[in-house]
């Protein structure tokens, strides 16, 4: 490239996740303290050095318990002194936010940036379950055709809620549906990314779900939205996770060497819809994973370690194909021939992902990424010393991806 | 999800209606005159899903309401078994079909009139209206009534655009 990429002025110093969990019942604000003063330690930096703040989705109402924390409370719990934040919904998914930290690193409007993503879905839940949280119904006051709650959908939702269709599992059931067809993808081999997950979730001591799991108890399992199974649909958690981008500049004031952003893919070239992109069987995330490469001269073949997004088992193989690391359709095939797992060529989801690990909504993909990096994963460390890293995040229209390499 | 089939009154599930505004008014109504209604370019013809004041092919602002056939083809669907509201009981097919008129003029639906697993990807359905408050939801159903595929699998019968 003619000229040096600009998120290479900016690297990952530290990061954090607080307490994971299924309805530990704390609340959003406490996770997310326990995250980002973890995260700030781990960089070796106090409080006084945050002068930036980003978040995804930002302080949102409903659905509840995908939200709950924005800036303002975490600024002003921590007594923040900000040049610079954002937090917000429309943006290239959840690590936008850390494009975000980065843009605003390498122009100078920031020199440390505390990013988080805190959920808390499975305290929201409680023991009701999903209904109640769907918008439109339990999640949105009800209302409908049959309540009196009054809600009507606009915007995007006005195209799906009345059919029936409030869940990302329908609309990525439809995607992987289309899949299937194209391609003769199986079920038996969407399976492999739940079984990969579940085998490395084992050895993570924070991950909700560590029991063995075989593929007969996958194909045994409930459906939720065909082709989708219980099995390919991660696991509503309580959690924060927090990552501090830094000016690369700063490296000396650091604890340690920090991470090399190298590249990064935030592009919607498609039409920013469930229904209407042009290709249903990748969608955004094809343009965000082309923009990396085309930033880096690194190539797929380069990566020791893959961290990308599975809240649907289909996703997770979207993005292996969208990556490069086999050609569009040849997903199924790729995974069942063992690649993914912790002793194959690309271990992938190393924490469990988020079928197993828990919904910490891409974050928690990226905080692996940077353990893996820095040798700091523990018992699930991949072996040989990982240095180079990518972490994706996002289904359908949203995407954004990040290939981090050690100093 | 399906018509009654004593010929009584229609089970009524619970639908979450879409609020009718001036620039959706013509997509969400057009059913009273069964007519599946979008917005079209007068200059090149492109139709335009969801309702936008400028046609995205040739940047015109001349757009005018028209009607489609309310042909089209399954383009993908899934089979939803999760219970997500109250009186809106599984299985129940929710499909993204496919218009003639234009490639990717599409539409989240239901498909109704045939089994959850009789439905097939490339299946030639047409529209039927359900109306809910003054909103007619289009549905697609079998053409035919049937379980008829079409063998093309993609759209058929387009007319000229652009």
């Amino acid at each position: 490239m003619s000229r040096e990429p600009g998120e290479r002025a900016a690297v990952i110093s530290g990061v954090g996740q607080s307490q994971v969990g299924r309805r530990i019942y704390r609340r959003p604000l406490d996770l997310t303290v326990e995250a980002a003063l973890a995260a700030i330690d781990d960089a070796g930096l106090t409080r006084d050095d945050i002068d930036g703040l980003a978040t995804y989705p930002g302080a949102l109402a409903v659905p509840p318990g995908f939200s709950g924390v924005g800036v303002t409370e975490v600024q002003d719990a921590l007594r923040l002194r900000l040049d610079w934040y954002a937090g917000g919904l429309e943006l290239p998914g959840q690590l936008g936010s850390v494009a975000n930290a980065v843009a605003a690193v390498a122009t100078g409007l920031a020199r440390h940036v505390l990013c988080f993503r805190t959920v808390w879905e499975a305290s929201a839940q409680g023991d009701k379950g999903r209904a109640a949280v769907t918008p439109g119904g339990g999640g949105a006051g009800g209302g409908g055709s049959g309540g009196s709650g009054g809600f009507r959908a606009s915007g995007a939702q006005q195209w799906t809620l009345p059919f029936g269709a409030p869940s990302a599992a329908n609309w990525i059931g439809m995607m992987a549906q289309r899949h299937m067809h194209e391609f003769g993808t199986t079920r038996e081999q969407l399976a492999q990314v739940a079984l990969n997950g579940r085998a490395n979730a084992a050895a993570n001591p924070q991950a909700i779900y560590r029991d063995p799991l075989t593929l007969d108890d996958y194909l045994a399992a409930r459906m939720v939205s065909t082709p989708l199974c219980l099995y390919d649909c991660d696991v509503p958690a309580d959690g924060s996770t927090a990552v501090i981008v830094s000016a690369a500049d700063a490296a000396g004031d650091l604890r340690k060497p920090p991470l090399r952003i190298e590249a990064l893919g935030t592009a919607l070239h498609g039409r920013p819809s469930w229904d209407q992109f042009d290709d249903l069987t990748t969608m955004a995330l094809r343009d965000a994973a082309a923009m990396m490469w085309l930033r880096t001269d690194l190539t797929p073949a380069d990566v020791d370690v893959a961290e990308v997004y599975d809240g649907f088992s289909f996703i997770a193989l979207c993005w292996l194909e969208a990556l490069g690391f086999c050609d569009h359709g040849e997903g199924g095939p790729y995974l069942e021939a063992g690649r993914p797992h912790r002793s194959g060529s690309l271990p992938l989801n190393t924490n469990g992902g988020q079928l197993s690990g828990g919904r910490l909504h891409g974050y928690g993909l990226l905080h692996e990424a940077c353990l893996q990096l820095w040798g700091d994963a523990g018992e699930r460390q991949v072996p040989g010393g990982p240095q180079v890293a990518v972490a994706a995040a996002g289904g359908g229209p949203l995407a954004a991806c990040l290939l981090l390499t050690t100093s | 999800m399906s018509e009654a089939e004593d010929g009584g009154p229609p089970a009524r599930p619970f639908r979450v209606l879409p609020a009718v505004t001036p620039e959706t008014e013509h997509f969400w109504t057009g059913g009273a005159e069964g007519e599946l209604r979008f917005l079209r370019c007068k200059q090149c013809g492109h139709w335009i899903h969801p309702p936008a004041p400028v046609c995205p092919a040739c940047l015109s602002r001349e757009v005018a309401v028209a009607a489609a056939s309310g042909r089209a083809t399954v383009h993908t669907f899934t089979v939803n078994w999760q219970p997500w509201y109250p009186n809106l009981d599984p299985p129940y097919v929710v499909a993204i079909v496919e218009l003639p008129e234009q490639p990717g003029l599409r539409l989240t639906t239901n498909i109704v009139g045939c089994a959850p697993d009789e439905v097939r990807i490339g299946m030639a359905v047409e529209v039927v209206f359900e109306e809910y408050d003054g909103v007619w939801l289009p549905l697609f159903r079998p053409v035919g009534g049937g379980a008829a595929e079409d063998p093309t699998e993609g759209p058929s019968g387009s007319e000229p655009h652009e």
